[in-house]
């Protein structure tokens, strides 16, 4: 019973070198580091492999220090799906699905956000709204370290697509798609 | 000399030998139901964290979506936990002055992270990736258990091999369309068996057998 029981504990109190391994994992904390993070922060000035940012139109939505007209690349069926997938995590909360500024969010007491639907906002370039999610505005906070920088421009033309929508007539919708619209479709 | 025990001590004597064998495998048995426990896995014990952030809150009742604060799960292996500055997108301006939430604005102050309890720790022998799970179909909630009726987050699942193993020896039983894997409140609407075995033609996940060799998890 005695050997059993040694062999019991001997069994279990070893494992735990292999469980927990002398090295760290994402975001552990760290006795060693000053600040406490075993995730280091860049070196200043250094920048990774593979992400040298010399496209000032993708990175920061300005060309020529002015803010763009045009998107950095083409917008496709795909690009416009994933816009509205990263759009409703990102920023229905506050915009509301449909753009008009009345997300949960702003129901449970945060500062509305302008309407996309408003004239001046349909009129705004569309390096305004890339230039929004990357530094923020107002109280807004910027999305530069969540959003990389192609799906923001996926976004921007989900605004876009989503400011289309709500002053759209019959006749902008395709014929083909147009009977499923007025028969109440699926 | 005397006989120092009775003839009849030779049946104990039988009978314990016979034990013996009974004696080990009740041991073995209640060590590994041990094993099994929530005493040892903690499946089912919420956890304390620094902050008692709920999950039942900003998933069920305010409808975030987990990509929101788990940024990288899509890509990564670490699903990610959210730095300071996603909590106070919000926070800035809605319950600012809660005293419930004075260690995220202490951390927002000091630039020094939130220190949260870690739920879920595989052994450091074991190789997984958030992301190829995501993308083959298996939900947040096929793992983590119901995240939004969780006030505090517990464990829901052992992470023992056998736990693994159930869903790499049969995902077809598991997974679910993948642009539904991040719903919390989804269930098929056919048999999941059909459903499974259409997704894995579909996504392409390798055979059992290849699966559950060694070497795609301990490598």
């Amino acid at each position: 019973m005695g050997f059993l029981l040694v062999l019991a504990l001997a069994g279990s109190a070893c494992r735990q070198d292999m469980h927990d391994q002398p090295r760290y994992k994402p975001l552990a904390g760290s006795a060693f580091f000053e600040d406490g993070r075993a995730s280091r922060p860049l070196v200043e000035g250094t920048i990774p492999r593979g992400y040298v940012k010399t496209d000032g139109h993708l990175y920061t939505g300005k060309v020529n220090g002015r803010l763009a007209e045009t998107f950095p690349f083409p917008i496709t069926r795909p690009v416009l799906e994933r816009g509205r997938e990263r759009y409703d995590i990102f920023c229905a909360p506050c915009h509301g699905r449909d753009g008009y500024g009345e997300g949960i969010i702003v129901q449970r007491g945060f500062r509305r956000p302008p309407s996309f639907h408003t004239e001046r906002l349909r009129q705004a370039p569309v390096g305004h709204f890339f230039d929004v999610i990357t530094n923020g505005f107002g109280t807004m906070y910027g999305y530069a370290s969540r959003i990389r920088p192609e799906d923001r421009w996926a976004i921007v033309a989900y605004v876009r697509a989503l400011q289309l929508s709500q002053n759209a007539t019959l006749s902008d919708v395709p014929p083909a798609e147009r009977r499923r619209l007025i028969g109440g479709g699926e | 000399m005397a006989q120092i025990f009775h003839r009849s001590t030779n049946l104990i004597a039988r009978v314990s030998i016979l034990g013996a064998v009974f004696i080990i495998a009740a041991v073995t048995w209640a060590l590994a139901a041990l094993n099994r426990s929530p005493y040892v896995t903690q499946v089912g014990v919420a956890r304390e964290q620094p902050v008692p952030f709920s999950h039942k809150h900003h998933v069920k009742q305010l409808g975030i979506d987990c990509r929101y604060c788990h940024t990288s799960v899509e890509e990564g292996r670490f699903a990610g936990i959210p730095p300071t500055e996603t909590c106070m997108t919000c926070h800035s301006q809605i319950h600012a002055t809660s005293p419930m939430l004075e260690p995220v604005r202490e951390s927002w102050r000091t630039n020094r992270p939130i220190p949260w309890t870690r739920v879920y720790d595989l052994p450091d022998f074991v190789y997984f990736d958030h992301s190829i799970h995501v993308k083959k179909g298996v939900a947040c909630v096929t793992c983590h258990g119901p995240v939004d009726e969780m006030p505090l987050v517990w464990k829901a699942s052992t992470l023992h091999m056998e736990w693994c193993l159930e869903c790499h020896r049969q995902p077809e039983r598991y997974i679910r369309p993948r642009e539904y894997v991040f719903r919390t409140d989804w269930a098929p609407r056919e048999d999941q068996r059909e459903l499974g075995r259409r997704l894995v033609r579909e996504y392409k996940i390798d055979r059992p057998e290849r699966l559950t060799d060694c070497s795609v998890c301990h490598r």
